[in-house]
């Protein structure tokens, strides 16, 4: 089993992803994923820097290190950015929509589907294993019964060693992408002139119920759970399943005492309590995603 | 440009039909459809009913297998396909990237109409969808503003079709899971949005509360309009401010976009509602018909009339509409 770093979702100033860079190289992380996912406005780093850190991070460190893209790409301005990141020349690279599983295919590169790429079934994931996936991590909405019966198929069909499989096991969850930037609404504003107000949010803004409950968290274009996806208790089954990758979100330097915690996990398997005000289960076990199971 | 209207039963395919439509819509009675609700969809004798009626009056008909195959029951999946080739339907809208490899190569004749839930929004997108399934249309969603969908048709190498009225998804369609979060059922593995059986009403001294699983949605005073659950449409609470977080109970109405969506090539536009009322299906049918006819003969001078605006905000959500993310400021 493999643990990684996936991309920060947040937007912060290019000094504290720089700084959170640095403490990434010496955390206990096999793989790193970073990248902008969620708005192309978001310029603190441009492709080049975030290509130019990957490559710091490639030559600092034996960790592998991929190149995230954008979820919902617009504007022919996107693509263009999008073709770059693509086209690095030594870097994986995760594919968040189809676009760039369309420019990856046209390149001959392998690359990682992410999230956001629709694969909820054996067939889909055949078709993306012609365009050259090598590795697939499933929809975050979906649960631990639904990916061990794909796993069982691709076995079944002599496939399983085609790609590897990584599972979202930590942090806040991106649910949804919208046009409307609702951290610009928040504010009053509409998102051409957002003013870049996401930086002011490091973690979000919190969205509650107006009994308080907390339920969602608005990140610019994207809506995120509001309760942290724990799947702690879950590592022995993703092992005894064959998941190769446990994936932490990087929600903020918290993730660097997650990816340990996982790893311990696994040697030292620990009943762990979830908080159910702070943390939420309920995707893995096909029940309401923002519950504890 | 094709006005291409929903249906939900039997009645109101007909209605449809009957009122203008080029083209309805239809789904399965089962959750291979985004629309699947009690006492919605079509069954196979009324499917073939269903299709006899729009052939045997020259018009066409779409048969949407838009969720996503689940791991243990692909083979619904293709049945579904198999079912609405059968009938002889005239298009088949598709998500699933595994169902669409499935339907063009066993049925390579048969149009293949890219679904709004596979969130095609960019070229490079519409590309994968040529290439692979050589599709024959694709359904934009509801996040691209009027400039975004001219630089698409103007350079897509497969004919756009794009929403024109009907209940508003502000999410970009397929890439969705806040319903799945807060129930466990999502439009993407069960065909429901907020889906009805985890509504609860209740009247509090505080007003009227709308709960979708237990989670406080709305709660109305009593000169507001109560408006079903849909969970991106209440009111909550962010660093204290109560609003309309993400967005208003509206729906979309691109009426005055008539001219600009012809110019640009669009070739169908599709009205939203398969689970409205076949009263709701004969005035939006009839509305849209008058507006694309009125635009068809003089595209220059073409105007939305008041009566038109105000048959269709009756129909609306709220009674207000919006150009929605087609419109700038919307986003």
């Amino acid at each position: 089993m493999k643990f990684s770093l996936g991309p920060n979702l947040f937007f912060w100033p290019k000094k504290d992803v720089e700084q959170f860079y640095q403490q990434a190289k010496n955390s206990s992380a096999d793989i790193i994923y970073l990248g902008e996912t969620v708005c192309s406005k978001r310029r603190e780093l441009r492709a080049k820097d975030w290509l130019g850190l990957g490559r710091e991070l490639a030559q600092d460190t034996n960790k592998q290190i991929v190149i995230s893209t954008m979820t919902l790409l617009e504007s022919p301005a996107e693509i263009v950015t999008l073709k770059k990141l693509c086209d690095n020349g030594d870097l994986l690279v995760e594919a968040n929509d189809l676009s760039a599983v369309q420019i990856m295919h046209d390149l001959n590169m392998p690359f990682v589907a992410g999230p956001a790429i629709n694969c909820y079934n054996l067939s889909t994931l055949k078709v993306l294993i012609k365009q050259g996936m090598t590795r697939w991590l499933m929809p975050v909405e979906l649960s631990g019964d639904w990916l061990k019966t794909i796993l069982a198929q691709a076995v079944d069909e002599n496939i399983r060693d085609k790609f590897e499989c990584e599972v979202f096991s930590w942090g806040y969850l991106p649910l949804a992408y919208s046009a409307r930037c609702f951290t610009a609404r928040s504010e009053d504003r509409a998102k051409d002139d957002c003013q870049y107000c996401c930086i002011n949010y490091p973690q979000g803004r919190k969205m509650n119920s107006r009994e308080g409950e907390q339920v969602f968290v608005l990140n610019g274009i994207q809506t995120m759970s509001a309760y942290q996806y724990n799947l702690i208790n879950e590592v022995a089954q993703l092992n005894d399943m064959g998941v190769d990758i446990i994936r932490v979100s990087a929600d903020s330097d918290k993730a660097f005492t997650q990816l340990d915690k996982f790893r311990t996990q696994l040697s030292t398997p620990t009943k762990h309590t979830l908080a159910t005000d702070k943390e939420c289960n309920g995707f893995w076990h096909q029940i309401a995603g923002m519950s504890v199971a | 440009m094709e006005l291409l209207c929903p249906a939900g039963n039997l009645p109101a395919l007909k209605t449809a039909i009957d009122n203008g439509a080029d083209a309805v819509y239809i789904g399965l009675k089962d959750d291979t459809n985004a629309r699947h609700f009690a006492g919605l969809n079509f069954n196979d004798g009324k499917l073939a009913k269903g299709a006899d009626y729009v052939h045997e009056r020259g018009k066409k008909l779409h048969v949407a297998i838009n969720t996503f195959a689940h791991a243990n029951g692909e083979e619904r999946w293709k049945k579904a396909v198999d079912n609405a080739v059968a009938i002889g339907t005239d298009a088949l809208i598709i998500a699933d990237l595994g169902v669409l490899d499935y339907a063009a190569t066993k049925y390579p004749d048969v149009e293949r109409h890219v679904s709004v839930q596979a969130s095609t929004t960019n070229l490079e997108a519409i590309k994968f969808f040529k290439n692979n399934f050589d599709v024959n249309r694709v359904v934009l969603p509801r996040v691209l503003s009027v400039q975004q969908v001219r630089q698409l048709a103007k350079n897509s190498p497969v004919p756009l079709e794009v929403f024109a009225f009907g209940s508003l998804c502000i999410m970009a369609e397929g890439r969705c899971y806040l319903s799945s979060y807060m129930t466990g059922e999502s439009p993407n593995t069960v065909g429901a949005c907020s889906p009805a059986k985890y509504v609860r009403w209740q009247e509090t001294d505080q007003g009227l509360e709308s709960r979708l699983n237990n989670v406080l949605i709305d709660r109305y005073q009593e000169d507001e309009n109560a408006g079903y659950p849909t969970l991106c449409k209440g009111r909550f609470d962010v660093d204290g401010d109560v609003y309309h977080a993400l967005e208003e109970p509206t729906s979309l109405n691109t009426l005055e976009l008539i001219p600009e969506l012809m110019a640009m090539g669009i070739v169908s536009v599709k009205i939203e509602g398969r689970q409205r009322s076949p009263a709701y299906v004969e005035q939006v049918a009839k509305t849209w018909r008058m507006a694309i006819d009125r635009c068809k003969q003089n595209s220059e001078d073409f105007q939305v009339d008041g009566a038109w605006m105000k048959t269709l905000a009756n129909l609306s959500e709220g009674s207000q509409t919006t150009l929605g993310a087609y419109h700038r400021k919307w986003q």
